[in-house]
């Protein structure tokens, strides 16, 4: 018992260093971003000092580098995240409970679609997409969510199918019984049974779309949207001169509400990602 | 017993839902139905018959036969970003689930401070590619400038590692969850009863809980393998293929032929397609070997 203890403290303490290691990327990062350009040249790695500390000038100074508000990005990244995110749960959730309970050819069809969709790499559809998204005007944050329910709608209905399996017929019946359409039947009987679902759904929806970088980057017009991840990449690549800091600034800005949000829902964040594992 | 069912109420009750249900499937199904259309069905069969043509612009496309596939397979940069890749999904394959599956088996042996180291390895997941991309150049640049002398975009086996790197702290915290959930499903009469039967550790590691994990196993090696094939912002922010585009990866390829191309979309398009089929090919081949492999409990 002795020895399994000891076994437990040293497990205990090489994965605290390993959770260290794990974390230090981002430190440095942090660490940085309060640091002058000259100080992080010299050294990447060292901690701020009384010469090199810059206080929150990077912050004040990334907010508008690279010609680009960064509020803006926040605004439009979040306002794509929200509207198909919204989108997809209502869209899908509703095509899901039809085909299971319809189940007729055409819904199967729709189905293995939706399955088959999701092996398909996006270079598959990259430019026909954007083409397509460009005739149909939907190159702007506002319009662009329809084209995530048509690209996402793959893994929400194959998720959301199969918990609709899961609901027992019966409750359905009695709410029919009881007069109700089959529109009164789903949102006041079934969307609060499939509650979980939706979180999880939504969850890795908003991992999704939140970080996509492509999709965004070939629909819409750069020059006037740019989303968090272009703002990054563009500062990166195209912009003539390099800021370090002022970039260290921005992540750390993009990383803070991520690492808030999942502190708080840890729980929800870890069951959507099982739920998600499940396909295949 | 017959004529009892035929009669059952809810069976009626079942029938005539499926018949009103029916006509709301305009509400219902159409919306999903029409975007997915406009988001994937019509671009899949528009690139499909794309990729047979010959176009700078959509306006002037000329049909070529397999022209554009003999271009495809006879490119060399395109051979070459599929070898990386191969390789680079090979190692990082091995690397993500050996790590996670030896992070999820002593996570769940009741050590202190399990939840929370749980917690810290998953964190990485939620940041994007292109900001983990970013993060890492930083740092991998400074620690390569500082102690190798040479830098990130000039030296493509840095560039290799660092990706495995990077594509490793990501994900690994994501199947190690998937193989938590998998080590905690395992009936505990089972281990009980190999401890009875004298079995060592080893052996109930071998004989008792990796079989026991084998879906987990199937669901971890497909995920990391089709991103592994897949990758593509990551790729863009550390290396974006530098030096001479030999830490490009497929869908980078791809994407370059299609826009930094001037001459023929085409090839990109027929890339894209041969892409697509070696992607489902290795998706379907996997699902089915480890398949093979699962224990009916």
């Amino acid at each position: 018992m002795n020895n399994r203890s000891l076994s437990g403290r040293l497990l205990t303490a090489f994965f605290a260093l390993l959770s260290a290691a794990w974390v230090a990327p981002v430190i440095v990062v942090l660490y940085n971003s309060f640091k002058t350009n000259d100080g992080i040249k010299s050294s990447l790695f060292s901690l701020p000092t009384a010469d090199t500390f810059a206080g929150l000038d990077n912050f004040i100074k990334g907010i508008t580098f690279g010609g680009y508000p960064f509020y803006n990005s926040v605004f439009y990244s979040l306002v794509i995240t929200v509207l198909s995110v919204a989108l997809i749960l209502l869209c899908t959730s509703m095509a899901a409970w039809y085909i299971s309970r319809v189940d007729s050819f055409l819904c199967r069809v729709v189905y293995y679609l939706c399955i088959f969709s999701m092996v398909v790499p996006f270079q598959m559809v990259m430019f026909t997409l954007s083409n397509t998204a460009d005739r149909l005007s939907l190159n702007t944050p506002y319009t662009i969510p329809i084209i995530y329910l048509g690209f996402g709608a793959g893994l929400a209905v194959f998720l959301f199918t199969g918990f609709v399996k899961s609901i027992p017929l019966d409750v359905e019946e009695a709410a029919a019984i009881d007069g109700c359409t089959p529109l009164q039947t789903f949102f006041l009987v079934d969307v609060p049974i499939m509650k979980s679902t939706f979180i999880s759904v939504g969850i890795l929806q908003i991992m999704w779309i939140w970080n996509d970088y492509l999709l965004p980057y070939l629909v819409l017009d750069k020059t006037v949207y740019k989303t968090i991840p272009i703002h990054i990449q563009y500062l990166q690549g195209s912009y003539g001169q390099v800021d370090y800091g002022a970039t260290m600034a921005l992540i750390i800005l993009c990383l803070l509400p991520i690492v808030i949000i999942y502190f708080l829902c840890q729980k929800h964040i870890i069951k959507g990602v099982l739920s998600g594992a499940v396909k295949g | 017993m017959k004529k009892l069912k035929k009669h059952n109420p809810s069976r009626i009750a079942a029938g005539s839902t499926r018949k009103s249900v029916k006509r709301y499937g305009a509400l219902f199904l159409l919306p999903t139905v029409l975007a997915f259309i406009i988001g994937f069905v019509w671009p899949f069969v528009w690139g499909i018959y794309l990729s047979f043509f010959r176009f700078r612009t959509l306006r002037f496309t000329s049909f070529t036969g397999l022209d554009n596939y003999k271009s495809a397979l006879s490119d060399s940069a395109f051979f070459r970003s599929l070898g990386f890749t191969s390789a680079f999904t090979v190692v990082s394959v091995l690397v993500i689930n050996l790590v996670a599956f030896f992070i999820a088996y002593a996570l769940t042996r009741g050590i202190r401070g399990e939840g929370g180291f749980r917690t810290i390895f998953f964190m990485p997941n939620l940041i994007g590619g292109i900001v983990l991309g970013y993060i890492w150049k930083i740092i991998l640049d400074a620690v390569i400038i500082e102690y190798l002398g040479s830098a990130l975009a000039l030296n493509a086996t840095y560039g290799f590692w660092g990706l495995v790197l990077l594509v490793s702290w990501q994900q690994i915290g994501y199947m190690m969850i998937i193989y938590v959930a998998g080590l905690q499903n395992i009936p505990g009469e089972y281990v009980e009863a190999a401890r009875i039967d004298g079995a060592s550790s080893w052996q109930l590691l071998r004989h008792i809980t990796l079989p026991s994990i084998m879906p987990s196993v199937t669901i971890c090696t497909f995920l990391s393998l089709t991103n592994g094939f897949k990758l593509f912002d990551q790729n863009l922010a550390l290396t974006d293929g530098k030096p001479f585009r030999e830490t490009e990866m497929v869908a980078l390829n791809i994407y370059k032929s299609f826009y930094e191309s001037t001459t023929n979309m085409g090839v990109g398009q027929a890339k894209a397609v041969i892409f697509f089929i070696i992607v489902v090919v290795i998706a379907l081949s996997q699902l089915y070997f480890t398949r093979r492999k699962e224990v009916q409990a």
